[in-house]
């Protein structure tokens, strides 16, 4: 004991003082807050998506259009490389050693600890011989992924291509998307894509500091599957769309083809074309540049995207309204003396001096001067304004579907136009106009605007007597063969069945009357009802245009074909949509081979210099 | 005397069963750091914990073995031990293995010797050696300025390895000082230059000024009644911004980029994300993320998996913190206060001068080592490597906490054959 006794309990007071406050601060740091938890989980737990395979689509009879294709990946993990045999190595798989240094040296720079690929999409055979050999060659590893393939390489434009997701699409996919994974961009792929693309799922690995995976994190009880998307049957018919690929070789334009009974559409072809193989790979990206500049462009979707003035077939659609609204019927005749004569000196040609001519025969032979009276009578002697009387007569064309997007189950689809009447007032500063300011409309031409999808949707309205469905591309979804509501809607175009009689008629000696502007294309056994149309292009040749259905009881087709730049609809368009509906009723083709290569083979395709190349 | 025979009876058990609880703890903690769930095995001696298997028992032995040796053994000897110490550390730094930036090592076969480890049983025996000869009085300058030289000497070498945390250990003898009569402002005037020192260095001088200001116009607002207290507080203000001024012109204008460069990693300034900062964070989450409980034995993952670095050395206490929780951490932290407690008690309770400053010493030196440690792991204070006492893998350090402590046992197991 010494005079100094009383510090010992200064000491151990600063002993005890400190303790606590180390206590103090483990109890603020492991109970009190929970920031670091957090940190330490994501320190050590890495969430690996699992892949869901994407749903395969068919067609309606159940041919794979698109469907999913191993492909092979040689991945390598740097750090965990040891001395190997590097000839064989490299004999295996088809590279020199120069390019083995190159590659190995990239993984390198990427991580050594990270898998990285080594070679992309090794072939089935490679895949094999090397997976004998794998446990030589520690630290490298085959990961297989899938990759889509067109089997056919038809159906480009239908179905769409797949590709990265940018990242404005993963800010707005709510966390669903992350770099590097796939979605659709266009077509079915994109519309459908919520379906398509399956549930991922996640397996939680532990990590340690160097990223090495060290485990599964909890036994996986945290740990999803993979859904697998949905497969899809869609309505195209695999050899229709093939043939309609064919004829449309070297040609500009579309070919729509829809079942009247349903609204599927059974053909959709957009020319030119592209093999949508090309979509698909390490070519893809130089590939789609190429696409994307070529002059006649290929990615534009012509059926649903390309807006013509409708021209003759437009009669078809004033021949009904003109009835419904009772100014016409099938006795009503006028006289043609060459042209129809409106306003003060105006003055609209027609093919023909068809002398008097009846509503039948206005369509079969496709008068002009028929329809400007027609149209006459529905704007300025309706019994009200010319200006109301228009509006009248737009809403009754409307419910044919034009002038507005069909809704298709396709990104992209254009409305069309069907000006209002007060584009009109606008146009001509006062509403005191009347049909001879836009007598165009009679006969299809002037400010008009309908995609093929709305030309052959009028086509079912007609094959119907009055109604249509939604035209879609997806008839059923999944194991259980889901329809989307919206498709099994009646929609009705509002004409009385009884005035498509002698429209059918008129339409139906079109094609197998000698006098019909489409005799050339008629087919024998089966009565088809058509209507040629020749749509004016100030930019050069006019466009040929026929749409048509078929067989004329119980039709089973209808069908729209445009040929930019080929001239008269019944030379092109006509024959093109005749052996597209005899292949898909009688699954063959009865005329000689010669009047198919004719069409097959003839380059339609602006400054092409020669109209016929054999 | 009967008690001389039985030595046994009069070792103070207590403080070995909490020795060689912390030790256990310190084994399982290690095997819990290393351990590799894929390649699971209990005993390698290759590994970290199979050698610290191998260090515990050596250093029990050794403890046993001074339990031995004569009493006036370690009396006698002590300028003898300084003296080696002092030689191996100038050795070190000649023939030393620098590892980690530190040329703290003597390599001896395929075990390293560090001699700053020894250096801290040797300075307190000549300390207590010289403070409790004969007239000696702390309050005297002469008296000061030679404990204070015994204490700098290997101080200042350790500082040329350059090991800083080792040699502020040192600093911790002050205590040992102030027991035996050193003025309580020794104390403020420490502990005042370490806290201005570090704000300095990590804040705008004049950020510290206002804060000094600050406190000491409080201060003078509360002791305003006492001329005496006033007095105080002025020359500590004083000495403050004096201090303030002459750290900042010495780190500032003094000292040389890569010299400044390590004070402000020591001090957690340049917070380098794979570095000493990084070191810090996750040493924080990991011992964070253990909860109340913890995770369970072997169940930890930032440990278990590398985030933490020198797992097994300084930052053992992550491990603690992470698989046992605030529970273990509780109970680790109170077994340490115990036997620092107890070797207060025991000191105080020795007959001999020489024994009590002593002890003294290695309660001084324990605390600094538990406090600085596991105030680092925790953020509480810059990173300084130091190990924790008895749990941190490693021989050197192991063998020297055991040799501080078991002679004060033997001191203490004979303490009443000295008159």
């Amino acid at each position: 004991m010494n005079s100094f006794f009383a510090r010992k309990f200064v000491v151990q007071g600063i002993f005890i003082a400190i303790t606590i406050i180390l206590l103090m601060r483990l109890f603020y740091i492991q109970v009190i807050s929970d920031e670091y938890i957090l940190s330490a989980e994501n320190n050590v737990i890495r969430r690996l998506p699992i892949y869901p395979a994407r749903g395969v689509i068919l067609d309606r009879n159940e041919n794979i259009l698109v469907q999913n294709e191993p492909v092979y990946d040689l991945m390598v993990i740097p750090r965990e490389v040891k001395p190997f045999d590097t000839i064989e190595f490299c004999n295996l798989i088809g590279i020199d050693k120069k390019g083995f240094d190159r590659r190995f040296k990239k993984a390198r720079s990427y991580s050594p600890y990270k898998a990285s690929i080594f070679e992309k999409q090794l072939s089935v055979q490679i895949y094999a011989s090397f997976q004998e050999k794998l446990s030589n060659f520690p630290g490298f590893f085959v990961q297989n992924r899938t990759v889509r393939r067109y089997p056919d390489s038809i159906a480009a434009h239908f179905l769409g291509y797949i590709g990265e997701v940018n990242q404005r699409v993963i800010e707005n996919s709510k966390g669903f998307y992350s770099q590097g994974d796939y979605h659709g961009i266009t077509g079915v792929e994109k519309s459908y894509e919520e379906l398509l693309r399956g549930q991922r799922g996640v397996q939680n690995l532990m990590v340690d500091a160097l990223n090495r995976p060290k485990g599964s994190y909890a036994d996986g009880k945290y740990d999803t599957v993979a859904v697998a998307g949905e497969h899809m049957i869609s309505s195209l018919d695999k050899d229709l769309q093939k043939l309609g690929e064919q004829l449309m070789k070297n040609k500009i334009g579309s070919i729509v083809a829809i079942e009247p009974s349903t609204g599927e559409i059974l053909s959709f072809v957009s020319s030119p074309g592209y093999d949508p193989n090309l979509m698909v790979g390490r070519q893809r990206g130089n590939n789609y540049m190429a696409l994307l500049n070529d002059t006649y462009k290929p990615m534009f979707v012509r059926p649903i995207q390309a807006e013509y003035p409708p021209g003759s077939i437009f009669k078809v659609v004033n021949a009904l309204v003109a009835q419904q609204f009772g100014l016409i019927n099938e006795n009503t005749y006028f006289f043609c003396p060459g042209g129809y004569r409106y306003g003060r000196q105006g003055f609209m040609g027609c093919t023909h001096v068809h002398g008097s001519i009846g509503l039948k025969g206005s369509i079969t032979e496709s008068c002009n001067t028929y329809y400007g009276y027609t149209y006459a009578r529905m704007i300025d002697q309706a019994g009200m304004r010319p200006v109301n009387a228009y509006k009248k007569w737009r809403t009754a064309v409307s419910a044919f579907g034009i002038g507005t997007a069909l809704g298709i189950d396709l990104p992209g689809e254009r409305n069309g136009l069907l000006p209002t009447s007060d584009f009109y007032t606008k146009r001509f500063k006062n509403d005191r106009w009347g049909s001879a300011f836009t007598i165009s409309l009679s006969i299809g031409q002037g400010e008009l605007g309908i995609t093929p999808l709305q030309m052959a949707n009028v086509m079912a309205i007609v094959a119907n007597r009055g109604f249509f469905y939604k035209p879609h591309l997806i008839k059923a979804i999944g194991d259980e063969n889901v329809i989307k509501e919206e498709f099994l809607k009646k929609n009705s175009a509002g004409i009385d069945p009884a005035y498509f009689d002698v429209i059918i008629d008129g339409m139906s000696a079109v094609v197998n009357q000698p006098s019909g502007t489409a005799w050339y294309s008629r087919i024998p056994e089966i009565e088809m009802c058509g209507k040629t149309g020749t749509v004016q292009n100030p930019h050069g040749k006019d466009h040929s245009v026929f749409v048509a259905f078929a067989p004329r009881e119980n039709p089973k087709i209808a069908i729209a074909v445009v040929v930019e730049n080929a001239g008269f609809g019944a030379t092109w368009s006509a024959p093109i949509a005749s052996l597209m509906v005899e292949k898909y009723i009688n699954k063959k083709i009865s005329r000689p081979k010669a009047y198919m290569d004719r069409l097959i083979d003839a380059n339609l395709l602006p400054g092409s210099g020669k109209v016929i190349r054999k | 005397m009967n008690n001389q025979r039985s030595l046994f009876f009069n070792v103070d058990w207590f403080i070995i069963l909490t020795y060689l609880t912390l030790c256990i703890i310190g084994w399982f903690n290690i095997h819990a750091a290393v351990y590799d769930p894929m390649n699971p095995s209990i005993i390698d001696l290759d590994t970290n914990y199979g050698k610290q298997l191998i260090f515990i028992i050596s250093a029990f032995i050794i403890g046993f073995a001074i339990l031995l040796f004569d009493n006036k053994f370690f009396n006698t000897f002590s300028p003898v031990f300084y003296g080696i110490t002092i030689l191996l550390l100038i050795l070190v730094l000649i023939i030393g293995r620098n590892v980690g930036g530190n040329q703290a090592w003597i390599p001896i076969g395929s075990f390293r010797l560090q001699p700053s480890e020894f250096a801290k049983f040797a300075t307190c025996l000549l300390l207590a050696r010289y403070l409790s000869s004969g007239t000696i009085k702390v309050q005297e300058f002469r008296t000061q300025i030679t404990a204070a030289f015994i204490i700098l000497l290997p101080t200042a070498l350790i500082l040329l390895q350059p090991d800083a945390g080792s040699a502020l250990t040192f600093s911790s003898l002050i205590l040992v000082l102030y027991r035996e009569g050193l003025s309580g402002y020794f104390l403020v005037i420490e502990g005042l230059s370490i806290v201005l020192f570090v704000l300095t260095v990590l804040y705008n001088k004049y950020v510290v000024l206002v804060g000094v200001i600050a406190l000491t116009g409080t201060l003078i607002y509360f002791y305003r009644k006492s001329r005496k207290s006033l007095t105080i507080i002025g020359s500590g203000f004083l000495f403050s911004v004096l201090f303030i001024f002459s750290v900042d012109f010495a780190y500032n204008k003094i000292l040389k980029p890569h010299q400044k460069n390590r004070i402000d990693v020591i001090l957690g300034k340049v917070n380098d994300p794979r570095g000493i900062g990084y070191n810090l964070n996750q040493s924080k989450i990991a011992i964070g993320s253990g909860g109340l409980w913890g995770k369970g034995y072997l169940q930890g993952t930032q440990t278990k998996y590398d985030f933490v670095p020198e797992q097994s050395t300084d930052f053992i206490f992550c491990t603690v913190g992470e698989e046992w929780g605030f529970a273990g951490c509780f109970l680790v932290i109170s077994l340490y206060l115990f036997l620092l407690i107890r070797i207060v008690n025991i000191a105080e309770r020795q007959r001999s001068s020489f024994a009590r400053i002593y002890g003294y010493g290695v309660a001084s030196i324990l605390f600094f080592h538990v406090f600085i440690n596991i105030g680092m792991t925790i953020g509480l204070i810059p990173v300084i490597g130091i190990p924790l006492p008895f749990l941190s893998y490693g021989g050197s350090s192991l063998w020297s906490f055991t040799i501080l402590l078991f002679i004060l046992l033997k001191f203490d197991s004979n303490r009443m054959g000295i008159i």
